[in-house]
């Protein structure tokens, strides 16, 4: 049982770790919420490793951390729908989808249609 | 046994992880993440947490998914510009070396956990009966930690509220999404017929069965939302002009008996969503059926996204 936590919570620090590479070195947006995703998972992961070394009179989990991470798994998709609808909107407004800058990157910034 | 099926569960959520980061094509890195979301049930299962594995199955993989392959699929046309702006060696060595210590940083925590673990597994185990539920998540989430899942629902209400604003003036109070078309005797137009009633039935049911068994109202409140917009994909419903009034009431309809009920506990029961004694289960049933509607329509509308069409 201990074994099972362990293995798990070393896969949670690797998956924030690739996480953590993606959000940085991704450019798309998109890829960037996709990294967010993942370290946000890993981050849950861990609050389940806890709540299953918690287990205890009967219950094979810590109930507690548990409910935070469901709790925390909608508030990770609210964030989410929110950075989608942002950058749709970029977009729709610009006609590129980068948060570069530089004008220069965009081949087809006069695409916009508001 | 277990040990080799643990191994090979951590094996492939790992691979499915760096797919999902390395691979080229955003929409192929998008079906990556639901595949990998839907390995992470597994662990959940394994770590005893069946709870979380339907939330994460349901939400994390399933209705995110929904959202991040329609986001991929109108933003593909970018890709190749986007491509180009890939960071140098440096910033990718420097980003290695970042999330490396990170990653040692975690394994370090996790394994000097305390030995024996804190817990309130207990507690929670002695108070359960107060609240007249069986299963401990949805005792945690309704009563002992009420204000979370209060808070919750109005974060959903409000990335909804957040979503909407984005749309274009000319649009506001429109209609989200595209009108979608699809071939009537098609196999989207024939499950979109098919499903939704037993979807109808599982998404009820993992509901009702949250008061004592795994599952609940977000749970539920998802495989219901899901329906809705299958139904919506295939052409067979569409999707309401968000400036209408009744559509309005029952977005906050949930919220606000929640609201409610925790009001009258400062009358009754001396503290905000304090429940008076032998009244907990009957007012637990009644925020958890008042939330299911208005969570399967906010959770529904939000995929939909802005408004995009004129509400004529």
């Amino acid at each position: 049982m201990t074994d099972a936590a362990t293995l798990f919570g070393l896969c949670a620090a690797a998956l924030v770790g690739i996480g953590v590479y993606a959000l940085i070195v991704n450019p798309q947006p998109l890829r960037k919420i996709l990294a967010f995703n993942v370290i946000g998972s890993g981050v849950f992961l861990v609050f389940g490793v806890i709540a299953r070394r918690g287990a205890a009179v009967g219950l094979g989990a810590d109930p507690v951390p548990q409910a935070l991470v469901i709790t925390g798994i909608v508030v990770a998709f609210s964030a989410t729908a929110m950075a989608v609808a942002l950058l749709l909107r970029l977009f729709q407004v610009t006609g590129r989808a980068t948060l570069s800058t530089d004008a220069s990157h965009g081949a087809n910034a006069d695409g916009g249609r508001s | 046994m277990t040990e080799a099926l643990n191994l090979g569960i951590a094996a492939a959520v790992l691979a499915l992880a760096i797919w999902t980061v390395a691979v080229r094509d955003t929409f192929a890195a998008v079906v990556g993440f639901v595949a990998y979301g839907l390995l992470l049930t597994l662990v959940w299962v394994q770590l005893a947490g069946i709870d979380v594995a339907l939330t994460e199955a349901a939400l994390g993989s399933g209705l995110t998914g929904a959202m991040l392959i329609g986001a991929a699929a109108r933003l593909r046309r970018t890709e190749a510009a986007a491509r180009a702006e890939r960071p140098g060696v440096p910033t990718r060595v420097a980003a290695a070396l970042v999330a490396a210590g990170v990653t040692a940083a975690l394994a370090a925590a996790v394994l000097a956990l305390p030995d024996p673990a804190p817990t309130l597994a207990p507690q929670t185990a002695e108070n359960i009966a107060v609240t007249g539920v069986g299963n401990p998540i949805t005792a945690v989430l309704l009563a002992f930690r009420a204000m979370d899942t209060l808070l919750e629902a109005i974060v959903v209400l409000f990335a909804l509220i957040g979503v909407w604003s984005l749309a274009p003036d000319r649009v506001w109070g429109g209609r989200p999404g595209p009108r979608h078309h699809a071939d009537p005797d098609g196999i989207l137009a024939y499950l979109a017929r098919v499903l939704p009633p037993i979807g109808l039935v599982v998404g009820v049911y993992i509901f009702w069965v949250g008061a004592s068994l795994p599952g609940g109202k977000f749970q539920g409140a998802t495989i219901l939302a899901a329906m809705w917009l299958l139904a919506v994909t295939a052409g067979l419903a569409d999707t309401p002009p968000i400036g209408r009034t009744w559509l309005r009431i029952a977005l906050i309809a949930g919220p606000v008996v929640f609201i409610a009920i925790g009001a009258a506990g400062v009358a009754f029961a001396g503290a905000f969503l304090a429940y008076p004694d032998g009244f907990a289960k009957p007012l637990i049933k009644i925020i958890e059926w008042a939330l299911l509607p208005s969570l399967a329509l906010t959770l529904a509308l939000i995929v939909a996204g802005a408004p995009q069409r004129p509400s004529t």
